[in-house]
């Protein structure tokens, strides 16, 4: 498979400099980084470049000079062809149902589409975890749970499998650390870099912004990822999960209350088209999926539509949350807390507030 | 018998990716067993033993590690046979970052974990750059979008390996690599075959035993920096 016509190959490797090719291709600078480019003159072509240098330095590098004119041109073809990030258009994903530890058959399949949250709920030691495994790796009767996962509502070839595999995810963990120590917008920007997102600037920009209405703290680009608070980080992996990642599937580990707006969070991945699979126990994040796959023994015991009176229960709550919310906000302020709150949350203007949807972020 | 080089720097989390992996090589009916390359000490032995895997620990000592593993690796595979394993993984630390254990037409993992930095993946060169596989450890205590960064500069200095990720505790993602495995290539032995990187060059007065710090004491393959600038 030759995307760049021979030419151009020649072109790339004969006449043009480093420096050239670096502005043309910027990734291109890693290849040359990788065989030490700060000793190089940049103003002197591929070709120049390999001749300066002994097979053995290469050697060094654990490459050969044929290896390193391969693998620009490689990588240049890669670029070309929109590079590696291509994974087409998922919109659903198909569960099978398989069988439960006992080896009983599974109660029921599942169909996750894009645009929708799909809850998992049951308690540890249950089998949430296999059935993000056997999505991770498109299971096809071939794992413990004996399930097949369908995309698209099709078999996928094996090719696929492997390809897909490890591009099919993403994960929102809780435990968001980094190791990298940039500052908040060059972490983005590297970030879009390394999906080769034309304007990384612009998008991290905007990867901020979009964290910001998430989160109670503004984040500022300048700041080191590292010294952000709890609720800042997981807003900007949520913002820059929805707006850089390329994955179609995204894994949420309960979005804790640390200062994040969780239905703002769930309607910006779900805006973004992903497939949202969350796991949690918290009865607002779970009431604002739109159905939940409850798991027992290692299978699906039965997978629940939000009903009517429970979409009631949500306003409900979504409400009581926001009430502990300005309470946590006043304690936070110093404030004591020595009003009559029972009668409050029972029977003043909360329960007449009883059914309001919060206004969409 | 399947023969697979699994290597990675020390702590990457090898050990518990081929534990998990071999839990899923059990359930395809697969009797897997270990050979572990090691320099000074391994406690590694007792750990298979403790999830009833019968692993054998080489330990190189004085000798240039990587040479110890080529001078080994047929005697392994030839033992690996006797024991009548199904599988026979290979375990070693691509200790100087230089080496690599990987054999031509053997299935060659590299474990490599995402704490270890993102220029990580330019610095440990051959044994990754040469994996047929790359698994990439401890996911779950990075953003999603370190992750990504890391996968893609992986994927500058590997672009023909399959990546996959595997959480080392609860085994996530080593479904995947045992499928890699169970489909990998049988190997009777090795002898005849290559290494797919050449090991550093040797041979120097210190190899043989030299501790003395004096160029009249330094012969043989010698390389000075230049200070002369």
């Amino acid at each position: 498979m030759t995307l760049i016509p021979p030419d151009l190959a020649t072109d790339l490797l004969v006449r043009r400099s480093i420096a050239e090719l670096i502005a043309e291709y910027p990734y291109v600078e890693n290849y040359f980084a990788a065989i030490r480019l700060d000793v190089m003159d940049p103003s002197r072509s591929v070709v120049e470049v390999l001749g300066d240098h002994p097979e053995e330095y290469f050697a060094d590098y654990g490459l050969s000079k044929a290896d390193f004119a391969t693998s620009i041109v490689a990588f240049v073809e890669q670029v070309l062809s929109q590079g590696p990030d291509e994974l087409g258009t998922i919109t659903s994903l198909t569960l099978l149902p398989g069988h439960d530890k006992a080896g009983r058959p599974e109660a029921c399949g599942l169909v996750v589409r894009a645009g929708e949250v799909t809850c998992i709920v049951g308690p540890t030691g249950s089998g949430k975890s296999r059935l993000l495994e056997d999505i991770e790796c498109l299971a096809q009767g071939d794992t413990p749970t004996g399930r097949r996962v369908l995309v698209n509502g099709a078999e996928p070839s094996d090719e696929q499998r492997y390809d897909l595999g490890h591009r099919l995810v993403a994960q929102l963990t809780q435990n968001m650390n980094f190791v990298i120590d940039l500052p908040v917008g060059e972490f983005i920007v590297l970030h879009a870099e390394s999906r080769d997102v034309p304007m990384p600037d612009e998008v991290a920009t905007r990867v901020i912004e979009c964290a910001n209405t998430l989160a109670g703290e503004p984040i500022n680009p300048a700041t080191p990822v590292t010294q952000l608070s709890g609720g800042q980080s997981r807003a900007l992996m949520i913002a820059d999960t929805a707006l850089l990642s390329a994955s179609p599937i995204v894994l949420v580990d309960e979005i804790e209350n640390a200062g994040i707006d969780r239905r703002k969070a769930l309607d910006l991945l779900v805006g973004a088209d992903k497939i949202v699979l969350m796991s949690t126990h918290d009865p607002i994040l779970a009431l604002l999926g739109d159905r939940r796959a409850v798991i027992e023994n290692g299978a699906i015991r039965d997978v629940l539509d939000a009903s009517d009176a429970e979409l009631a229960n949500l306003a409900f709550l979504t409400d009581l949350d926001e009430h502990l919310g300005a309470l946590r906000e006043r304690i936070r302020a110093g404030e004591r807390i020595e009003e009559d709150l029972a009668a409050a949350f029972m029977t003043g203007p909360l329960r007449l507030r009883r059914g309001t949807p919060t206004p969409p972020g | 018998m399947k023969f697979v080089t699994v290597a990675g720097p020390p702590s990457s989390g090898k050990t518990s990716v081929i534990l998990r992996t071999i839990d899923h090589l059990r359930e395809r009916g697969l009797d897997t067993g270990v050979i572990k390359f090691d320099c000074l000490s391994s406690s590694d032995a007792g750990t298979y033993r403790r999830h009833g895997v019968t692993a054998k620990v080489g330990l190189a000592g004085s000798l240039c590690p990587d040479h110890f593993f080529i001078t080994n690796v047929d005697q392994a595979l030839q033992w690996g046979q006797r024991q009548g394993f199904d599988v026979l993984v290979s375990e070693s630390a691509g200790l100087c970052n230089r080496c690599s254990p990987h054999v031509r037409d053997v299935l060659a993992v590299c474990v490599i974990d995402n704490l270890s930095g993102i220029s990580t993946p330019d610095k440990i060169g051959p044994m990754l750059r040469f994996a047929d596989v790359i698994v990439v450890t401890k996911g779950d205590i990075v953003s999603q979008a370190e992750r990504e960064v890391f996968t893609a500069r992986i994927r500058q200095v590997n672009r023909l390996a399959r990546i996959l990720t595997v959480n080392g505790i609860t085994g996530q993602g080593s479904f995947a690599l045992s499928r890699c495995i169970a489909e990998a290539a049988t190997t009777d032995s090795l002898i005849g075959n290559f290494l797919r990187f050449s090991l550093p060059s040797a041979l120097c007065s210190y190899c043989i035993g030299q501790t003395r710090i004096d160029p009249a004491f330094q012969a043989g393959n010698l390389r000075r920096i230049r200070f002369d600038e």
